[in-house]
């Protein structure tokens, strides 16, 4: 009879653990993939980059086990309503317009300016001729204001290499995107004009509904902030950028 | 994969390109043409049954069904691929998490819908939000097969409907003239001669579908043309192997693969056209 109790007592404390394991909550980070060095898909597959960096380290702050996905961009901000993922970390710039239909978190990189890029020599001029830029992005709608020709891409990708073939006579991205790209074209591309300044900081985008896990991502990304370990990353990242929160 | 990979930038040649095409990421895009192939033979058995309900439902005795079979033919056929996708398979999968959320959370205050917001219970998640990637990815492969087959089944409805018509009255007549049962000339008769007319539509759907597989990405499901892309883009140093843009040769991979596919299909449909067209009055049954 005392086994049987003691395999009783064994059972349910294993339950109760059990139960404890399921509700220890996973939040699914929705990233793009497609955007070193804020995110990209590493040479083994894995989801890998600043984000990535930053992102497990605010779950682990936050107390939250979490698993990371991709998405097109152009889907990103359906499917995080529609509760596919919890979370945007994917280097979206903090906007009025967003800000309607998700929340955001604080940013946890600073306002980036974002840059022209051409091909060396061409003399192109930025309000005049055909600009490619990533579709849904802060780029695209100031492309589409400043009175050049709009040429709009799904991926980053896609509108350098319109550049590079001709089909746009300039980029209009993030500086921090751009950068590596023309160092590595060995002189084949050029910055055109890297202060162009739109849009806030990146932060990480988060369902209205969902308050309570904005504030425990806010606290984290603060507690980064204090204790040096995000200026460290965005140098790490970033070429050895400083930045001071 | 192979221990002189450690360090690839130090790598040149032939090893270089061991090295690159074995590395995780090139498994994936090998692993995604088995996904796509598995796919296309998961849905074509929907397809069948579907197009084959679809038909037998339009030319049904009762009224209802014949409507029920007219409306799915007529509106999935209508109905833009990518906008079948993105609306009809999200509706059904909210649909889903939708039932389970009345049947698991009875006691839930707050409202499904909050604004832009789709909010039900952890526990009615689809799959569960604790659940490993691979189940949400077999989630959205099994979701991906389900939309190809409600769509392309439409068709096929269609074109079997057409088929089943195009069967001469005189053969089924000579069926009740030997007092065969309506089963029995259908099973016997109507359907072994519809083959004939059905199989140059069947083999149309079929090299749609197989080029329609890029959809599948909307689904969250990574296809070829997904992984031939995300490997083609130019790398710059901040990957192991880096190298410019390569698309070109990545999807020339593709074409390939396609053109193979397509003269396999080519083959098999001949041998099918031939088979069943064997001893039927017709131009091709009497070569």
């Amino acid at each position: 009879m005392t086994t049987f109790l003691k395999l009783a007592g064994a059972a349910t404390l294993a339950a109760t653990f059990a139960a404890t394991a399921v509700s220890a909550e996973t939040i699914r980070m929705g990233t793009e993939g497609a955007y070193p060095p804020y995110n990209f898909i590493n040479d083994s597959g894995e989801i890998d980059g600043f984000e990535r960096e930053v992102g497990d380290e605010l779950c682990k702050r936050a107390g939250l086990e979490c698993t990371w996905v991709t998405n097109e961009w152009d889907s990103i901000i359906p499917n995080l309503v529609s509760g596919n993922y919890d979370t945007i970390i994917a280097g979206m710039s903090i906007t009025a317009e967003r800000d309607e239909v998700i929340d955001f978190t604080q940013e946890y990189f600073p306002p980036d300016p974002s840059a022209y890029v051409a091909l060396s020599g061409a003399g192109m001029d930025v309000k005049g001729g055909v600009v490619a830029a990533q579709t849904a992005t802060i780029q695209a709608a100031y492309v589409a204001e400043s009175g050049a020709t709009l040429v709009e891409f799904a991926t980053p990708e896609e509108t350098v290499a319109a550049v590079r073939s001709g089909e746009a006579d300039a980029v209009l991205a993030d500086f921090a995107y751009l950068k590596p790209i023309v160092d590595a074209s060995g002189g084949e591309l050029t910055i055109v004009d890297d202060s162009v300044s739109i849009g806030g900081g990146v932060g990480m985008g988060i369902r209205e509904s969902d308050g309570e896990l904005k504030a425990k991502m806010d606290a984290a990304i603060a507690s980064m902030k204090a204790d040096g370990t995000l200026s460290d990353l965005i140098a790490k990242w970033f070429d050895g950028r400083m930045v001071k929160f | 994969m192979f221990e002189f990979c450690a360090d690839p930038k130090s790598l040149e040649g032939f090893v270089w390109w061991s090295c690159y095409l074995t590395n995780g990421k090139h498994m994936a895009f090998y692993f995604s043409f088995i996904t796509v192939l598995s796919l296309l033979l998961f849905t074509v058995p929907l397809i069948m049954a579907l197009g084959f309900a679809g038909a037998l439902a339009r030319r049904s005795q009762i009224a209802p069904v014949r409507w029920f079979g007219w409306i799915y033919t007529s509106m999935v056929r209508g109905v833009p691929d990518i906008i079948f996708f993105l609306f009809a398979l999200i509706a059904l999968d909210q649909g889903i998490e939708y039932l389970r959320h009345v049947a698991l959370c009875p006691d839930w205050s707050e409202p499904i819908r909050q604004g832009n917001d789709f909010r039900v219970c952890p526990e009615a998640k689809m799959p569960l939000g604790t659940a490993p990637q691979w189940i949400h990815e077999i989630y959205g492969f099994v979701l991906a097969a389900v939309g190809f087959g409600i769509v392309f089944g439409a068709f096929a409805a269609n074109t079997l409907y057409g088929a089943l018509n195009a069967v001469p009255h005189a053969q089924l007549e000579t069926g009740v003239a030997y007092g065969m049962s309506p089963r029995q000339i259908f099973r016997r008769i109507h359907l072994p001669q519809m083959w004939v007319y059905a199989l140059p539509g069947l083999s149309n759907l079929w090299m749609i579908l197989i080029k329609a597989t890029p959809l599948l990405f909307l689904l969250g499901v990574e296809d070829v043309v997904y992984w031939a892309r995300e490997l083609g883009g130019s790398k710059t140093a901040i990957f192991d192997y880096p190298h410019g843009d390569w698309r070109l040769g990545y999807f020339l991979v593709l074409l390939v693969f396609y053109l193979l596919l397509t003269w396999v299909s080519e083959k098999a449909f001949g041998r099918l056209t031939a088979w069943v067209s064997r001893g039927q009055a017709t131009v091709g049954g009497t070569t």
